[in-house]
C-alpha cells in the first residue's frame, strides 16, 4: 500500500506546467489527489513523474460575468461547495457538492481534478451535463475550449490528451428564479452513488416550461443527457403528470450493471430520482407539485 | 529520483527533512516525526483513521504526500492535548464510550475539531454527516455522536454562550 517511486515536480506557473507535461514520459498531473493517491497506492497506477498543479497560480477561483460562472479547474471542492456567488447562481453546483465524497475528501479534492478522473458515478460531471458547461483545456499548444458534451469518451476517458490540463470550467447562467433539484441514491452518505439525477427548470409566468435539462449519473459510461424528457417538458404546463411522462420518457435503454446494481434496479433509480430532482426543481422555482414517488 | 527537501509545522513545531517524493503524509508523521497516534487503517482514503488537519481543514494524510506539505500547518491528535491533559472532546469522547479500542478515535477527534470549531451547536444529523467520512469497527457510532454534542454543549458553556 505504498506508491511506486516517482519523480515530483511542483510547477508555479501554467506554462512551466505545460512545458512539463510536453517533455515528460508517464507524467500524470496531481490535482486534489483524493482518486489518484489511492490508485497509487494500490499500484494500479504508475508513473514516472508527478506534476503537482497545487502550487500554480491563477488555477483557483470563482468568479461571475458574462452570463457564466467560472471555476478554476483546481478550485477545493469545499469551496465551491460554499462560495455565496455559487449558491446565488448556480445552486444546483452547491447542492450536488454535499453529495461528493466526504467533508474531508471535499477539502482537498478540486472540480478539475473530479473532471478529468470521469468517473461514472461522479456528481460533478453530471452537473456540467446538465449545465452543458464548456471545459478550458491547457497545453503547449495553447488553450482550446471543450463543450462538455464532447468531453467524456467512454468509462472514465475523456478527450483529454497526456499533455493536457483543464484550466477552468465555465458554467452558461440559467435566469434567475429557476429551479434546480439533485437527487442520488447512495448506501452511505459519502458512497458512490449507484444512481443520480440532477435538474435544471426555467418555469415561465404561465406555467409552462421554457427550458428544462435533466442529467443522470452512475447509470451509464458517463452522465447522459436525458434530451427526450427535456423535450416532453418544453411548452407544457408543469404538473405531476408532464413530471411523470418526462421521467418514463424511452431515455435509459441499457443501464450500468455490476454487483452493486443490476441494470433493472438502476433504471428504476434513475427514473424516480428523475422524478424526486424534477419535483425539487419545480418547487424551487416557485411551482407547488404533489409528491409523485 | 533523488529525495526532496520538505518543512512542515506539526503541532507547532517546524521539522525539515528530506525525503522521497512517495512518502505519504501519514508515513512522514509516523516514521520520520515518531507521532504515531495518526493511525493507518486503509491507506486509500476509505477509513479516516489519519485524519489530520492541514491549514486548519481536516485531510486524509494518507492521500496527501510529505513534500505537498512544505510550508503547511498540520496539527495531529498529539496537538489536541498538547500538555498532557485531555481536551473537552477528548474528555467527552472517554464519559460517553466514544471509544472502545481506540483505533478511530484519533481521526474522529480530529474530524469533529473541525467540525465544533464552524459550527458551535450542531445538530445530530450534522454530527452524523461529518462522520460519514471515519470508520469505527467497534462503537455503533452511539457513543462518538453523543461525545460530540455533549462536548459541543460543553464548549458553548464554557465560552458563556
Ligand atoms: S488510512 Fe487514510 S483514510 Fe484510511
Ligand atoms: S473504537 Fe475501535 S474502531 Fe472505533
Amino acid at each position: 500500500m505504498k506508491p511506486a517511486p516517482f519523480d515530483y515536480h511542483a510547477p508555479r506557473q501554467l506554462k512551466e506546467a505545460a512545458q512539463l507535461l510536453a517533455r515528460l514520459p508517464n507524467a500524470k498531473i496531481l490535482a486534489g489527489g483524493q482518486s489518484l493517491v489511492p490508485m497509487m497506492n494500490f499500484r494500479y497506477v504508475m508513473v514516472d513523474h508527478l506534476v503537482d498543479l497545487n502550487g500554480v497560480d491563477d488555477l483557483s477561483g470563482i468568479g461571475v460575468g458574462d452570463g457564466r460562472l467560472r471555476v478554476g479547474a483546481m478550485t477545493r471542492q469545499r469551496d465551491i461547495e460554499t462560495a455565496p456567488e455559487v449558491a446565488r447562481h448556480c445552486p444546483l453546483l452547491a447542492e450536488a457538492l454535499r453529495h461528493v465524497g466526504h467533508r474531508q475528501t471535499r477539502n482537498r479534492g478540486t472540480i478539475g481534478g473530479s473532471l478529468a478522473h470521469a468517473d461514472p458515478a461522479a456528481e460533478l460531471p453530471a452537473v456540467c451535463a446538465a449545465y452543458d458547461a464548456t471545459i478550458h483545456v491547457a497545453s503547449v499548444r495553447g488553450v482550446r475550449q471543450v463543450p462538455f458534451a464532447d468531453f467524456c469518451t467512454g468509462f472514465m476517458a475523456t478527450v483529454l490528451q497526456a499533455d493536457e490540463m483543464i484550466v477552468a470550467i465555465d458554467l452558461p447562467l440559467w435566469r434567475q428564479g429557476h429551479g434546480h433539484g439533485f437527487r442520488e441514491f447512495a448506501r452511505r452518505q459519502g458512497d458512490f452513488a449507484l444512481a443520480g439525477a440532477a435538474a435544471l427548470l426555467d418555469i415561465g409566468g404561465d406555467g409552462a416550461v421554457r427550458r428544462a435539462a435533466i442529467a443522470l449519473f452512475g447509470v451509464a459510461a458517463s452522465p447522459l443527457r436525458a434530451y427526450a424528457a427535456e423535450a416532453r417538458l418544453v411548452g407544457q404546463p408543469l404538473d405531476a403528470a408532464a413530471i411523470r411522462a418526462a421521467a418514463t420518457a424511452p431515455w435509459l435503454a441499457e443501464p450500468l450493471s455490476d454487483i452493486h446494481a443490476s441494470a433493472e434496479y438502476r433504471r428504476h433509480l434513475g427514473q424516480v430520482l428523475s422524478v424526486r430532482a424534477l419535483t425539487d426543481a419545480a418547487r424551487n422555482a416557485g411551482v407547488e407539485v404533489p409528491n409523485i414517488v | 529520483m533523488g529525495k526532496k527537501p520538505t518543512r512542515v509545522t506539526v503541532n507547532g513545531k517546524s521539522h525539515a527533512r528530506l525525503v522521497e517524493a512517495r512518502l505519504t503524509l501519514a508515513d512522514f508523521l509516523r516514521h520520520e516525526l515518531a507521532l504515531t497516534g495518526t493511525h493507518l487503517g486503509c491507506e486509500h482514503g476509505v477509513c479516516g483513521a489519519c485524519t489530520v488537519l492541514v491549514d486548519g481543514r481536516s485531510t486524509r494524510s494518507c492521500l496527501m504526500f510529505a513534500v505537498q506539505a512544505n510550508g503547511c500547518e498540520v496539527t495531529t491528535v498529539e496537538g489536541l492535548a498538547p500538555d498532557g491533559k485531555l481536551s473537552v472532546l477528548q474528555q467527552a469522547f472517554m464519559d460517553n464510550h466514544g471509544l472502545q479500542c481506540g483505533f478511530c478515535t484519533p481521526g474522529m477527534l480530529i474530524t469533529l475539531t473541525e467540525l465544533l470549531r464552524e459550527k458551535p451547536d450542531p445538530s445530530e444529523q450534522q454530527v452524523r454527516e461529518a462522520l460519514t467520512g471515519n470508520l469505527c469497527r467497534c462503537t455503533g457510532y452511539a457513543g462518538i455522536v453523543a461525545a460530540a454534542l455533549d462536548a459541543a454543549q460543553r464548549l458553548r458553556g464554557a465560552s458563556g454562550a
